[in-house]
């Protein structure tokens, strides 16, 4: 059964369609990358399932309860994020920041259990933020800033994880870390992602959008042809299998 | 480095100790400002006087003058500073995390200009007499709702309140409001109305009494109970609108409630002290600069440091060229802006921007 379920969804502000009647699903400990170019709506529709936007139509689904209908510390419950929003306003320190992750689960000013505080430091230790615990986080770097969010989203302990572009400001060694851990991360993910390759190598499958409309979904294999990279994205590229996995990868030619 | 058991930070652990010790540092500030001024009396004599007025004990014929000073005249200024200190302070952090701007204070949503125009009116034209000497407190609290309301009004858009048009719409009002009161000042150019603005607009507990006290120390007690209750809210905000939503806080519903409960806040104290600059701004980011930015903690020290640093305040004020009273306002002031230039220079303290 699907864990999330974005169901006909679609989001218009004013005139303008965003998100045309997006069909996805992600099943349980599934990885779903969303790509397409830029104002392809990927981050609107993500908007939706977080809940910082309400869909003009359609229904966002967790095991067939309606999202969008639910009280905002319920589905808080189910769905953690990565939003793009940038720094915090306060000079939190990292370990405060992360235990806000436990704030949809507790009353008030309700301090964290042992138990809590233990999930925190885990979070802490798998992001490799775990020495900074006592830092200003306005005072960190744009990567160290980025994945003290993703463990923030960690200790939600949600169904779903949603993660718009958790790579950027990432170095290498730690984008590959980040996306093979969500490989076995436990709740299902949807992500966007930029980079296709990574897209192909960490996600099992890939949804297309492209003015809003999903034009492919599926294997990573089915999805990404040369075909689609001309027509969605604009590019002219070669798709060859990964010498050692398999899954298909992009090269780019950058015209004479 | 971090051990893995590390306990939660020290603030936590020390916050009952520095409450208590604040609380004693503001019970001492409070017996010794009662006792000095104009006709100093010693703490020990100043007790004997609390103590008979509390207890409805009796004092010899040739006390009657100092006490009256004491009874009558100092206690309720004095426990209004610290009731006004407090609520402004916490009001000042309520406000920043509503704006989501280091540099907002109570009055940035216009609710000071509409306080003073409202007072001057009633100066002027003599409405709600019906209210006697109240009548100017109640002219200020409705000029200071009536901005509320149509800051409100004017800055609400589907998506709920915006910080930023909060901000450009209260500025906008402060300037429509001080217009109007320039107008009334220049067609009604009597000296009152013009130190009635110079009150309402530097500030003071020169005109406290006992009998305005309760309504003020209701809506600073409210206040902080409900801000403090409201705490890891607060810090959920503070990452923004759309992680707010992820965390399943309500920024549209968290920013109308703060928005009342600021602005009722704010009137009932602006009523009855004029607008008092700087402790709104300052005194939250010295707190966090002592506690950190969590909100539970900064709630907790806020309204004692800043009930202490306005009684001191005005004892200066009143007794630095004493007979005269200084505006409250001024020692703010001068007090405020070196101290907020040292604290924006200091190396480690990030004000939300760098």
């Amino acid at each position: 059964m699907a864990r999330l379920l974005l169901d006909g969804l679609s989001v218009s502000l004013g005139e303008t369609a965003i998100v045309r009647e997006l069909t996805l699903a992600v099943a349980e400990r599934q990885v779903v990358g969303l790509i397409g170019p830029n104002g392809s709506g990927k981050t609107t529709a993500l908007r939706c399932v977080y809940r910082a936007l309400r869909p003009s139509g359609g229904a966002v689904r967790i095991d067939d309860r309606d999202l969008t209908r639910m009280p905002l510390r319920d589905s808080a419950r189910l769905v953690a994020a990565l939003t793009q929003e940038g720094r915090a306003d306060l000079d939190f320190t990292v370990e405060e920041v992360v235990a806000l992750g436990r704030a949809p689960h507790l009353r008030g000013n309700q301090p964290l259990s042992a138990r809590e505080r233990e999930l925190c430091r885990r979070a802490m230790a798998q992001m490799e933020v775990l020495h900074l615990a006592g830092r200003g986080v306005l005072s960190l770097s744009g990567g160290e800033r980025q994945r003290v969010l993703v463990a923030r989203a960690l200790v939600q302990e949600p169904q779903v994880l949603v993660l718009d572009e958790p790579t950027n400001h990432l170095d290498l060694h730690h984008q590959i870390r980040l996306l093979s851990m969500l490989k076995d991360a436990g709740p299902g993910v949807l992500v966007t992602l930029h980079d296709l390759n990574l897209a192909a190598s960490a996600c099992d499958r890939l949804a297309v959008l492209s003015h809003g409309r999903l034009v492919a979904c599926g294997t990573p294999a089915d999805v990404l042809t040369e075909e689609l990279l001309r027509e969605s994205f604009g590019v002219e590229a070669s798709v060859v299998p990964h010498p050692l996995t398999g899954v298909p990868q992009v090269l780019y030619a950058l015209g004479p | 480095m971090t051990t893995p058991s590390e306990p939660p930070p020290a603030a936590t652990f020390a916050m009952p100790l520095t409450v208590a010790l604040l609380a004693g540092v503001l019970a001492v500030s409070v017996l010794l400002a009662i006792g000095l001024g104009a006709a100093a009396v010693p703490p020990g004599e100043t007790l004997r006087y609390l103590w008979a007025a509390v207890t409805g004990g009796t004092i010899t014929a040739g006390d009657v003058t100092a006490y009256q000073i004491i009874w009558q005249v100092r206690t309720p200024r004095v426990l209004l500073a610290v009731l006004v200190g407090a609520g402004l302070s916490v009001v000042g952090v309520a406000i920043q995390a509503m704006v989501r701007n280091a540099l907002a204070d109570p009055y940035v949503l216009g609710v000071s200009s509409g306080a003073s125009a409202g007072a001057v009116l009633v100066g002027v034209t003599g409405a709600l007499t019906a209210l006697g000497v109240y009548a100017v407190s109640a002219g200020a609290f409705l000029g200071a709702l009536l901005v509320s309301a149509l800051v409100y009004l004017a800055s609400r858009e589907a998506g709920g309140l915006t910080p930023l048009r909060l901000v450009l719409t209260g500025v906008a009002m402060a300037f429509g409001f001080q217009a109007v009161m320039s107008l009334i000042v220049y067609f009604v150019p009597d000296g009152e109305s013009t130190s009635t603005v110079l009150f309402w607009s530097m500030g003071g507990f020169g005109a406290a009494t006992w009998g305005a006290l309760p309504v003020v120390a209701a809506a600073v007690a409210v206040t902080v109970v409900v801000l403090r209750r409201l705490g890891r809210s607060l810090d959920v905000l503070a990452l923004g609108d759309e992680t707010s939503a992820s965390l399943g806080v309500d920024t549209v519903r968290l920013r109308r409630g703060l928005f009342v409960l600021t602005s009722l806040a704010t009137g009932a104290m602006v009523a009855v002290s004029g607008a008092i600059g700087f402790v709104g701004l300052v005194l939250p980011h010295l707190v966090r600069l002592w506690t950190g930015a969590a909100h539970v903690r900064v709630l907790t020290i806020a309204p004692l440091a800043g009930a202490i640093f306005m009684v001191w305040a005005d004892l200066v004020a009143r007794t630095l060229v004493a007979p005269r009273e200084l505006p409250l306002g001024v020692i703010t002031a001068l007090v405020g802006v070196p101290v907020f230039v040292v604290l924006l220079r200091r190396r480690g303290y990030l004000l939300g921007g760098r």
